[in-house]
């Protein structure tokens, strides 16, 4: 399949633009950006901190509103949808996977991994059994009734991958998946976050600092100063190392 | 939703304990001191109250209140009994005097003078004594508390006697009486007798006490009776609302207590509010991450709102019920103190609360709707 055939399905930004504040307090945290996410690859968005990586995976994952520029996930243009319908369009099509995890404390494993079910209209009953066979088949059976205190970092982001997951979204949006977690744990995190973004329908896009990582990529989208500095395959890059 | 919300409010149990803390806090202070105020009011009554038997008090109509005493001619006692739907009516006493004790102190008190023939209007509750002994000569019957004020430390016995206007009066029984608005002692004797205990004016009758015919309505009596005599005639119930209305009106009860009541209000909303609204906050996160998951804004107004419902019902209960378990042991053991919780009292604190909860959301809710869902992602740019 060419990246042209599969535009449609992936992200697409054009000269995307993200101010902070007016006036005299205005920051420009995007200035113009031009990237594109094929689906069926593992995407990494890298760069400094304060080079604009958060603010981009936000507006991708249609939480944040750009100042201009055009913005195409999975076909549908996001800043012409409504608040209303980017919510719904969210709770359909996007997964999330936090730094923090962002577990909700008060509920158990399964019943947080039903969550994203619930919001798409299941019951609880159902959503919390579909959530406990997900669990099962990341190797968590035995944490279904657990709550996330009660987890290892590693264990609690397993389940915010099953959460994000559960529904079955087209885009994955990881936030420094493995910036929490050691770094045996990460790489068993980020095996299974490479194994999901393998899957062709599905487009993965995931910021991140730890350079630890970037050999699970396919696709590394340099940031910098609010610009893409760089953005190639994995194995252009490769190309490039054994020439120079 | 609900399950996510209630969980979320109950997992952090500090918090929540904290919430309900301050609305039952605020529950409590409101029904207590409306219970208060109440009981005070009704006091205002007691003396209506213990006149047991009657049916319309008729009098001046320049009345206010029962102690705004204006006297009425002795034909009007006449005119009332000539009403049709009337069965009986009789005179009644109503004055206060001086009492010189035997030893040499004295005692205001008030006197009240009832039928010579039929004691109609009188208590019904003897500790002491018989009723029927106020026919004798020179008969008063006290209340307990009135006992106790004029003999301190003294069991309730009969034949203790006192001196009024130089005539002689001897206590005959002790009746278990409402606790009154002023503290004086309520002394009842017939009527012919009270002309006596008092210095002599030209009128003395400033109520008459009728029955109504089996099967009239009250209302329907004293309509007739006011439009045939040109009298006040009330209800029992209207004349104690016509009481505690001038009280209302023109005393300071209302503002005082009143004030304590929205003070409570305010502490209650203050606490409460303050309380949810840090919950919702520290909850931002949370809340971010479900609206990033694509939860709708009108869904998680309903989970702050299930939230705040949920504390309001329970600080709320949690309120009338320790108010009511404070009304029932003060009363026990404190019998002056005047407590009264009608219905009226638990709905009103009721409402109060679900503002209070409703406040409290408001807050919370426009913190959540106005949070953008990109707060879920570390850092900013």
């Amino acid at each position: 399949m060419t990246a042209d055939l599969l535009v449609g399905q992936g992200v697409t930004c054009r000269n995307v633009i993200k101010d902070y504040g007016t006036g005299d307090a205005r920051v420009r945290a995007l200035r113009g950006v031009d990237v594109e996410v094929l689906p069926g690859e593992l995407t990494l968005l890298v760069g400094p901190s304060g080079c604009g990586k958060t603010t981009l995976i936000s507006i991708l994952a249609g939480t944040l509103e750009p100042t201009s520029g055009e913005v195409t996930v999975l076909g549908r243009e996001l800043t012409r949808l409504s608040k209303r319908e980017k919510g719904a369009f969210r709770a359909q099509n996007v997964g999330f996977v936090f730094q923090q995890f962002n577990l909700l404390p008060a509920l158990t494993a399964a019943e947080n991994v039903a969550v994203p079910l619930v919001i798409n209209g299941s019951t609880k009953a159902a959503a919390v059994a579909q959530a406990s066979e997900m669990l099962h088949s990341m190797g968590l059976g035995d944490k279904v009734n657990t709550l996330p205190s009660q987890l290892s970092g590693g264990q609690q982001q397993r389940v915010a991958i099953a959460r994000a997951l559960v529904h079955k979204p087209r885009l994955l949006v990881c936030d420094e998946p493995t910036s929490a977690i050691d770094a045996r744990t990460g790489h068993a995190i980020m095996t299974l976050i490479r194994e999901v973004a393998l899957q062709p329908d599905r487009v993965t896009v995931v910021v991140t600092h730890d350079q630890r990582v970037f050999e699970f990529a396919d696709r590394i989208v340099t940031l910098e100063d609010g610009r893409v500095a760089g953005d190639e395959s994995v194995e252009a890059r490769f190309e490039q190392s054994q020439s120079s | 939703m609900t399950w996510i919300a209630l969980k979320m409010l109950t997992g952090d149990r500090g918090k929540y304990f904290a919430i309900v803390f301050g609305i039952t806090f605020a529950s409590l202070l409101i029904t207590e001191q409306s219970g208060i105020f109440c009981g005070v009011m009704l006091r205002t009554t007691s003396q209506i109250r213990d006149i047991e038997g009657v049916d319309v008090w008729v009098m001046n109509p320049n009345v206010r209140y029962f102690d705004d005493l204006k006297a009425i001619s002795d034909d009007d006692l006449y005119r009332v009994r000539g009403v049709s739907g009337v069965d009986w009516a009789v005179s009644l006493y109503r004055g206060s005097g001086q009492a010189q004790l035997s030893n040499g102190n004295y005692q205001s008190l008030i006197l009240i003078g009832i039928d010579d023939s039929t004691l109609a209007g009188a208590p019904k509750t003897m500790l002491v004594g018989k009723l029927g002994d106020l026919q004798n000569a020179d008969s008063i019957i006290v209340d307990e508390a009135g006992f106790h004020q004029m003999w301190p430390d003294e069991p309730l016995n009969t034949g203790k006697v006192i001196e009024m206007n130089d005539c002689r009066a001897v206590v005959v029984g002790v009746y278990r009486a409402s606790q009154t608005w002023m503290t004086m002692p309520v002394v009842y004797t017939r009527f012919s007798q009270a002309v006596f205990l008092v210095p002599a004016v030209r009128r003395l009758m400033p109520f008459v006490l009728a029955k109504c015919k089996a099967g009239r309505p009250v209302d329907d009596v004293a309509h007739r009776i006011q439009a045939q005599t040109g009298l006040q005639a009330l209800s029992k119930q209207g004349f104690m609302n016509l009481t505690m209305m001038y009280y209302l009106k023109h005393t300071g009860i209302p503002i005082n207590i009143g004030t304590t009541v929205l003070l409570g209000f305010f502490v209650g909303c203050a606490i409460a509010g303050q309380t949810f609204y840090l919950f919702t906050v520290e909850n931002l996160k949370q809340f971010g991450t479900l609206k990033a998951m694509g939860m709708s804004d009108r869904r998680l107004v309903g989970m702050i709102l299930t939230q705040a419902l949920l504390v309001g019902g329970i600080g709320y209960g949690l309120g009338v019920g320790l108010a009511t378990i404070y009304g029932i042991i003060a009363q026990r053991s404190m019998p002056l103190l005047a407590f009264f919780l009608p219905w009226q009292v638990v709905a009103g604190t009721g409402i109060a609360v679900l503002f209070i909860s409703l406040i409290s959301s408001i807050l919370s809710i426009r913190r959540v709707l106005v949070l953008e869902p990109a707060i879920v992602f570390q850092g900013g740019a």
